[in-house]
Order: structure tokens, then sequence, then C-alpha cells
């Protein structure tokens, strides 16, 4: 395996795959805030840009990476793996993808470390740049907000696929050869949202009651050493400062040569150890999000219904020798506003209120609705599903806290389905929150959300039932004799009436 | 050397063709592109920085990522709009090309080295619920086009050599200011709804007044 690969182009070669795998990090937790990423073209080397990409820094992703990593390299039976996962204001989670970093044993003795090597990283990264866009999750963390977030944890070892779900798929971003070995990176991703809750069969408080200080109580058992990771400009509370990571942002003056292989000398790096100040003082990334979710494109939560499910075990990740902290990529608007839900035609299909009949007050909690599920369901999901849901409104109903109360807004579940929406198979269910366009994120009681759906599914009209219709007739016929002599009475003023509408 | 060739076919509606064929060139041009070279003493040089941006599309459930040019980003749409609307058949082709020098009187030859063929079939839907359902379609569509240009782009497959400060020129588009993509030229196809394309008809009526 080792090849006459010099000290000098080792060393190189080390520092490359680190900082890629730093950059690869930063990369797909970047992509996995929930807001677009946009840098600055240069056209002159800053000297601080590794790969030549303008990548930012989080200061706190690199922390995490370095500490994963602890001094070690991705090697081969040594990847270095970042998860990414979904939890709920429930606390239930899920894992979307793992992004791989490996090595192989497929040596490349030719290549030039300084030159090809180099420059087929950098392809890689703008690869991964591309493909963290594509896989289903980046979708999901454009739509974090109150109801789930997106997690992520670093760990280097081997690979646990396992919390995938069934079929997961993968796609593979590209490959680096080296005389050391070949650079993998590749994506195992869930195509399978099915969500098992623990909390099936548990009364559990609406998701439209979690607030604002979710995120300030730690959702996370004091057991696993999770716990969520906000990224915060100085001044913050927790005082958490990390150390300048002046390695990080060694100032990569990279030079290359136009003469031929063979006669490369004078390519050789030159590291200056630069202050910090690049990465964190550029980011504008404010503290703790609160991005509100919006429900027109639910592809979201999903839970079973009561026709299946088994209790999910706990997933709590227990892997990797180096692993361990599970962060919350947090990011949140500047002014800290909930982004209002925007309306549109998909509105109409978000909520449906199945036919399958009422929940009696002693249904276990079920489901909530949902109508699509997103393009990246495994399975075709074509009927409407899930049972009524008192909960949600007895929160706004002031007197109804309790499952046995009667339901004053019962009238919105009974039969008669807001017309075809589709359903799921009995155990793929996505949950949606309704919030009507332009209606604020309050709590009072009777808000615009409560309205909607009170006067959502109104009772049929009593005229038009066949039986009250059939007798309203026969009480017409006797009666239109004494109409008739009335309105003679009143012949002239009618005559009048009709003059002032000439 | 063969010049490579890769074709990516999709079906969008009318008025998805536009960022669908953007969303095609920039995640291409992403790639095919460097930054700005500045040479050195003793033939070295150093490269400048690509920033990128997301780019969230309208009319479909997709994003890609772009390389921050401004510059680039408008020659690109210029081309996309005109091939935009109209239905039936239409086919772009991104060519990256390396220039030889020829002699005088002889032009210099264009020597093709990658294209990518976009055949871009338009449709035209009635109702709003076709259209919600064609924006995640193609949506999914182009996320699997992405997936494919990074297979491709993952080769390391022949790229031109590094050039001398004299040859840049012959390699690169060194017009834009921040970002230096290799040399290319956008054409186009277009076949209307009976499946006849412009070129072949005007062919065939130049043939026949010929032939008269």
């Amino acid at each position: 395996m080792e090849t006459d690969i010099n000290s000098q182009d080792r060393k190189d070669l080390d520092k490359f795959i680190k900082f890629f795998a730093l950059k690869t990090v930063q990369v797909i937790v970047q992509a996995r805030l929930g807001e677009k990423i946009c840098t600055r073209s240069s056209s002159s080397p800053t000297g601080s840009d590794w790969f030549n990409l303008a990548i930012k820094d989080i200061p706190e992703v690199t922390h995490e990476a370095k500490k994963a990593l602890a001094g070690q390299l991705p090697a081969i039976g040594r990847s270095m793996c970042v998860e990414i996962s979904l939890k709920t204001s429930e606390g239930d989670s899920m894992e979307l993808e793992i992004w791989c970093l490996e090595m192989n044993e497929k040596c490349d003795k030719e290549i030039k470390i300084s030159y090809t090597v180099y420059n087929r990283l950098s392809l890689l990264l703008k690869s991964l740049l591309a493909i963290t866009r594509v896989t289903p999750a980046y979708r999901l963390s454009r739509k974090q907000g109150h109801e789930y977030v997106i997690l992520y944890r670093i760990y280097f070892g081997e690979v646990q696929l396992n919390g995938l779900g069934e079929g997961f798929q993968t796609v593979r971003v590209g490959t680096v050869g080296t005389p050391m070995g070949t650079i993998t990176l590749s994506c195992a991703y869930r195509i399978n949202l099915a969500f098992m809750s623990t909390r099936q069969f548990e009364r559990t408080p609406p998701i439209m009651g979690i607030i604002i200080d979710h995120f300030v109580d730690r959702p996370y058992p004091s057991s696993s050493p999770m716990h969520p990771c906000n990224y915060r400009t100085t001044g913050e509370d927790t005082g958490v400062t990390y150390p300048s990571v002046e390695d990080s942002q060694e100032v990569c003056t990279t030079s290359f040569s136009t003469s031929p292989p063979s006669q490369l000398s004078s390519s050789r790096l030159s590291y200056q150890p630069a202050a910090l100040g690049v990465g964190s003082a550029d980011l504008a990334y404010p503290v703790v999000f609160a991005a509100g979710l919006n429900t027109t494109h639910p592809h979201q939560l999903m839970v079973p219904g009561k026709e299946g499910g088994v209790p999910l075990a706990p997933n709590q990740p227990a892997h990797g020798a180096q692993a361990d902290q599970e962060r919350l990529a947090t990011y949140t608007p500047s002014d800290g506003a909930h982004c209002a839900a925007t309306p549109s035609s998909e509105d109409t299909e978000t909520v449906s209120n199945s036919s399958e009949g009422r929940a009696s007050p002693h249904d276990v909690l079920e489901t909530i609705f949902a109508r699509k599920v997103g393009a990246f369901v495994n399975k075709p999901i074509n009927q409407v599903t899930l049972t009524s849901l008192d909960i949600p409104f007895a929160m706004f109903a002031p007197k109804n806290l309790e499952l046995e109360d009667a339901d004053p807004m019962g009238s919105l579940h009974s039969d008669g389905s807001s017309g075809g929406s589709s359903g799921n198979t009995h155990d793929d269910f996505v949950m949606i929150d309704f919030k009507p366009a332009f209606s604020k994120d309050d709590i009072l009681p009777m808000d615009l959300g409560t309205f909607y759906r009170e006067f959502q599914n109104p009772p049929q009209l009593s005229s038009l039932s066949i039986d009250i219709g059939a007798q309203s007739m026969a009480e017409d016929l006797d009666s239109l004799p004494e109409k008739l002599a009335v309105h003679e009475k009143n012949v002239r003023e009618f005559d009048a009436f009709v003059e002032t509408l000439q | 050397m063969n010049c490579r060739s890769e074709v990516l076919e999709v079906s969008v509606e009318g008025r998805q063709v536009e960022e669908a064929m953007l969303a095609v060139l920039h995640t291409v041009l992403l790639h095919r592109s460097t930054g700005k070279f500045h040479y050195k003493k003793e033939g070295t040089y150093s490269i400048g920085t690509v920033g990128t941006q997301d780019v969230d599309c309208d009319f479909i459930d997709f994003t890609y990522v772009r390389v921050s040019s401004d510059e680039l980003d408008r020659a690109l749409r210029k081309d996309a709009l005109r091939n935009s609307g109209g239905d039936g058949l239409g086919q772009m082709s991104l060519e990256f090309y390396q220039k030889k020098k020829s002699r005088w009187p002889f032009s210099d030859e264009c020597i093709p080295w990658e294209v990518w063929t976009v055949k871009v079939h338009v449709v035209a839907l009635a109702t709003e619920q076709e259209r919600q359902i064609c924006r995640e379609k193609v949506g999914e569509k182009l996320c699997e086009k992405v997936i494919n240009i990074v297979e491709v782009m993952n080769r390391h497959e022949y790229l031109p050599k590094m050039p001398m400060q004299s040859e840049v020129d012959n390699v690169f588009d060194t017009g834009l200011r921040d970002v230096q993509p290799y040399l290319y030229k956008i054409s186009f196809q277009i076949t209307d709804a009976l499946g006849t394309s412009v070129t072949t008809t005007m062919r065939r009526l130049i043939k026949d007044t010929l032939a008269l």
C-alpha cells in the first residue's frame, strides 16, 4: 500500500484530506440549516479558501468535526459520517440520511497530489454542494420549524445504516484516487418516511400547543449526550466560545505551475496561521431559529393511524467510537418573526376530514391528516387517512380540555369528507398543521384557524334533505291560497316598488 | 480524442422550460468553472475563489446551486430564454470546446471535448391539479438529472490541460470578472409540435427550390 510517495507529498495529502473532511461537514450541515446559502466569488485568491471554493466555516461545526475526528483521518475501515436526522417537537426522531467519507484500498500511484488531487477534491466539493440539494432531506430541512427540526451528528468509525429503514437509497457523490487509496463520498438516504411514534397510545398535547420556548426546554433525555446546538453570535447567555480554530483557517496559498508534471517542483503549499475572524464575523446567523412551518408543502412528519403501527424502539443512536453529540442545526431569520404561511392552491388539499367516522372520545389520539405525501415517499399514497382528532380543537375551546367532554366542534368531524382527497395505507401518514392564510400564530382561543375548522364542514341544509323537503312541499301547497290572498291585498305596494326600480 | 457526449431529457410545462434549462446549465457550469487565474513568474499561477448560491425555482419544486456570478447567470438566461415558449420538442446543446490556433488564412478551429444535450419536451396542462403534480414530478426528475450530471463529472475523464498564460483564452472564457468557465457555446434546435425541425424544413425548402 505504501508507495514511493515522498514525505512532502504525504504531508500535503494528509492536509488536503483533513480540510476536505472539514469542508464536507460544513457543506452538509449548512445545507440542512433550512436557509438558502450564498457566498461570493472573488477574482483574487483570498488565501483562506480551501479548494478555491467560498465555503464559510461555522466554528461550532468545525469544532464538532474535529472532536469526532480526534486527530485521525478517514482511512480504510475508518469513515467519517455525518448523520442527519429529524426530531419532532414531541421528541420522536428519525434518521434521514448518512453522508460517508470513506477511503478504500484502490490506489492511484501516478496521480499528482498538489495539482490533480487538489483540483479533483475541489470538484468533489462542488458535486457535494449540488447533491445536498437534491436528496429528500433538503426539502424537509427548508421547512423545519415548530413541529420538527433537523439535527446533525458526526461520528468516526464504522458506518451505521440501520436507522434508515428499509429500502434506503444511496447516491455516490464522487471519488478521488490518491496514492494512499481512493476517497469516496456518498450518501445513504431514507426513502420510507413513515414514522412510528413511540407515543402512539398515549395522549400527547397537540403539536400546535408547543411554543416559542421549545428550545429553551431541553427535550432530550439526560442519559443522552445530545443537546441542541444553537449557533449563537457573541453576547449570548451560554457564553460558550469555541477555541479560535486557527488551523482550520490556515491560509492556503496554492500556486500551480503550468510546467509539465514531471518537472513540478515549485508548487508547494505555504501556510500562515490567520486569525479566525474571517468566518464567524461574516456570518449573519442569529440565534435560535423559529421559521414558521409552511403548510403548503406538507412533506412532514408521519405517524401511524389506528390500524397499524408498532411502537418503534427509541432510537438513541449509539455508534461510533468518537460519536456522540447530536447537534441541532438551527437558524433563524434575524428579526425572529415567524414566516407567514403562504396560501396557495395546495391549501385546499392539505386538510381533509376523513369520512371514516367519528372518533369516540375514548379513542387514542390518532394522527392527523394529510393528503399528499411528498415526492420522495416510497409508497404511492392514494387515499385519505386518518380519523378525526379532537385534541387540537379542544385546546382552543377553553372548556373542553378533556377528551371525554363533549366536543362542541363535533360537527367538524362528522362524516362528509371534503371531497376526494387522498389517504394513506395503514402505516403511512403525514401529519400537517393547518395554518390559514394571514393568521397570526397566537394562542388565543377561537383564532382564525379554529374558525376555519369550525365552519369548514357545515351541516347539510335541512331543506335539502329529502324527508323534510317532502313535508315542506305539502305544507307549501296548503298555504298557497292564503299567501296569494295576502299578496293581492298588497298589490299597490308591489306596484309602487316596481316603479321605483324603473 | 473523441468528444464526450451526454444527453438528458426532461418533460416540462411551458412555464417551467426556462428554469429547468437554467438548472441543468448552472449545474454543469458549476463543475466546469474555476476561479480566475492569476499568472505569476516562472509559469505558476494562483486561482481565485468561486462562490456559490442556492436558487429556488418558482414553477418547480426544486433548488439548484449555481456559481455566484451575475454575469454568467445573465448570459445563460439570455440563452435559455431563446428556447422557452411554445409546445413541442426543443433541444439545447451546451458544448465545451478548445480553440486551436491555425495559420492564416484559416480561422481558429474549435474542437469540442464535451457536449451536453438537453432535450426538452413541452407539454400543455389543463388543470391546476395537473400543474401541481407536474411541479413535483419535474422537481424529482431534475434531482435525477443532477445526480446524472455529478456522476459524469466525477468520472474524471478528459479535461483540457491547464494552459500557459499565452494560451489561456484557448481553453477558458476569461471575459467574466469573477469566474472562469471553460470555453462553451450554447445552441438550440426547436422542433414544432408536428415533429418537424425548423432546420430540416428549411433544408427541404431549399432543396426543393434548387430542384426546380
